[in-house]
């Protein structure tokens, strides 16, 4: 009799389950995507390396070992276990070299994003919230920076202010601008129809509070998704630069200009030209995995 | 129709002068006078100076230099590279056939193996097939191409020796310079092998500048196909009893193929800046090559010049895109 109730009781709080939080709902729809989940996890891992670079590399990214010229990994014939991956031309750890090259890239996509970020949600938003000739004006000068290949433009602008990696970066910005603007300038107008703007306004809200604390918070997925997408590309670009030699200068462990010389090594030490690439390709896949993993998890059309 | 057309060239307009205006001020944001910067090192004396400040028209108002600028640009005048003196214009004509040689290959590269991948895809979705043709498709898109030419020549050209290291053709043929396009000359030409060795040298080049765009395109392809896979006039085709291929090919590949011409066409952009990458791998003698060393070089008038003429074909090309979209799709032509 007892356990009958009991059941029951099961029965009654099975058909009423509780709803779950939006920050609930979006990780269980995260994490069910395991492309997206494993691609975070190899962020985590590279995050990490590159905040504790010092602890863990074996070697300093700079100390070059004369006796220990291109030295090939440890597990070939030759090798040596105190240089891992290999020594370059030099005599510089490679390992070492990576994981210190690991806080360049990471610094330089948070450097960039932000930026542009930052820049492209106020230019979208005033676009969107403006209209007419603002509008007009912001777009048409969007228009022209997106007919460029943003590879072209980057490399031009580093052209004109001299290769260094902070004019790199800022070339960079510049470059991924024009998708944040579109993008915050679409979402911006499709909220500026809805009841609760103009409810928002009629009650007095200046412009400054519609734009910044109604309309933006709910204009944000698409910028999120868009921002991981654009750390792929700011690394991606970052090395083209950088192996053009118009990024990070040598002696500078960045994984692009690592590779700037490698042209000579093609022939007799493979592994120079080998892992900074593959470093490359590993961290612009996690982001362009978990860019993915995002925009389905938030993307409302497709959780039905 | 024609108001469609006239609609969108009207909107080229503003975004050519901006384009020049772009070109026009970049060259005046290097640090420092143009004029000691062309001298180089030397420097030039008072005078001198002050000649060719005339001579160049620096000692104008800005506008007045833009409008000679635009009005040169307009006339085909780039101005003349420091280094060689030849007019910008026509070094550019000499290399551009390389680059479209080239772009040209890599796009059918891309286009033949990315748009049946993208179809088997999405026909067996959710099957092994689907899972590796995107992790293959996801790994293309993030690759950083000037590696992916380093490994492929460490493999192919180093290890296997199955192709040649870098160049148009082997330096022990001579080809008449007849339309420029190596393929094409070669195969004119009465030397026994050129043909051959000219078609050895695209393969890794034209491999490693398709590999985005096939990535590109094969994913298209797929959301493409599955989104017209669901329409009712397939479940119908097939209810009907058609062969299953019939109705991929030709009832849905048809309208799924729209979306995907207009993402080939905007692999333009993606191709002339990925050949900057990989002609500097490969010493391919293109205008990426040209546009590196000049930057090198502090070449100004070639960069400038340069990045002027490949915008303008990027926005032609995007330009075309648009209009055949529109004649394709009377819902694009009638909108707005």
């Amino acid at each position: 009799m007892t356990t009958s109730i009991e059941a029951s009781k099961d029965n009654i709080e099975l058909t009423a389950p509780v709803p779950m939080t939006p920050l609930q709902e979006f990780w269980h729809y995260f994490s069910s995507n395991k492309g997206a989940l494993g691609g975070l996890i190899v962020i985590a891992l590279i995050f990490f390396m590159a905040l504790f670079a010092n602890f863990i590399a074996p070697h300093s990214p700079s100390d070059q070992y004369r006796d220990a010229l291109l030295l090939p990994p440890a597990w070939l014939e030759g090798g040596n276990w105190s240089f891992v991956l290999g020594t370059d031309d030099v005599g510089r750890d490679i390992l070492s070299r990576l994981i210190y090259g690991s806080r360049l890239s990471i610094a330089v996509g948070i450097v960039a994003v932000t930026a542009s970020l930052v820049m492209g949600i106020l230019l979208g938003l005033v676009a969107g919230y403006c209209k007419g000739v603002v509008d007009t004006a912001i777009m048409r000068i969007v228009d022209i920076m997106l007919a460029m290949p943003s590879l072209l433009l980057a490399i031009a602008i580093v052209a004109i202010l001299g290769p260094s990696i902070v004019n790199a970066a800022l070339a960079i910005s510049i470059v991924s601008l024009p998708h944040y603007v579109r993008l915050t300038r679409a979402a911006t107008m499709a909220e500026m129809s809805r009841d609760y703007v103009t409810s928002s306004r009629v009650i007095g809200a200046s412009p400054l509070r519609l734009m910044f604390v109604c309309i933006l918070p709910n204009c944000l997925a698409p910028l999120i998704v868009q921002a991981t997408l654009g750390f792929s590309t700011a690394i991606l670009d970052m090395a083209a630069l950088g192996f053009l030699g118009l990024g990070a200068q040598p002696p500078t462990p960045e994984w692009g200009s690592m590779l700037a010389n490698a042209l000579q090594f093609v022939q007799r030490a493979w592994w120079v030209v080998t892992f900074p690439g593959l470093m490359i390709l590993i961290t612009v896949l996690a982001f362009n995995l978990m860019g993915d993993g995002l925009r389905d998890a938030l993307d409302p059309k497709l959780k039905q | 129709m024609f108001q469609f057309i006239f609609r969108r060239l009207s909107l080229v307009i503003p975004t050519f002068i901006g384009i020049t205006l772009l070109t026009f001020t970049l060259i005046r944001l290097i640090p420092g006078d143009p004029i000691d910067v062309m001298a180089g090192e030397r420097g030039v004396s008072a005078e001198r100076h002050a000649e060719l400040s005339a001579q160049l028209g620096f000692d104008k108002p800005l506008y007045i230099q833009y409008f000679r600028y635009v009005t040169g640009v307009l006339q085909g005048d780039l101005g003349n590279s420091l280094v060689t003196k030849e007019p910008v214009m026509s070094e550019f004509l000499t290399l551009f056939p390389a680059t479209i040689e080239l772009a040209t290959c890599a796009a059918i590269f891309a286009i033949l193996i990315g748009l049946p991948a993208g179809i088997f895809a999405a026909v067996k979705r959710g099957t092994i097939v689907d899972h590796s043709v995107m992790t293959f498709s996801l790994t293309g898109y993030s690759m950083p191409i000037f590696w992916w030419a380093l490994l492929l020549m460490l493999v192919f050209s180093v290890n296997l020796g199955w192709t040649p290291v870098s160049g148009r053709i082997d330096v022990t043929y001579w080809i008449d310079d007849v339309t420029g396009f190596m393929l094409i000359d070669t195969f004119l030409s009465d030397e026994e092998g050129a043909f051959g060795s000219a078609v050895s040298h695209l393969i890794l080049p034209s491999i490693v500048l398709g590999t985005i765009p096939m990535a590109v395109i094969a994913r298209m392809t797929r959301s493409s196909m599955l989104e017209v896979l669901s329409e009712d006039y397939i479940r119908t085709a097939r209810a009907k009893g058609i062969a299953p291929w019939r109705v991929i090919v030709i009832h849905a590949l048809r309208n799924a193929l729209i979306p995907v011409i207009t993402v080939i066409g905007l692999q333009v952009g993606i191709l002339l800046s990925g050949a900057i990458l990989t002609e500097t791998v490969f010493a391919w003698p293109g205008i990426g090559k040209w546009l590196i060393e000049s930057i090198g070089r502090r070449d100004y008038p070639v960069v400038q010049g340069g990045i002027l003429i490949v915008a303008c074909i990027i926005i032609v090309v995007n330009l075309l895109v648009d209009i055949t979209y529109g004649i394709v799709n009377p819902r694009i032509r009638h909108s707005r």
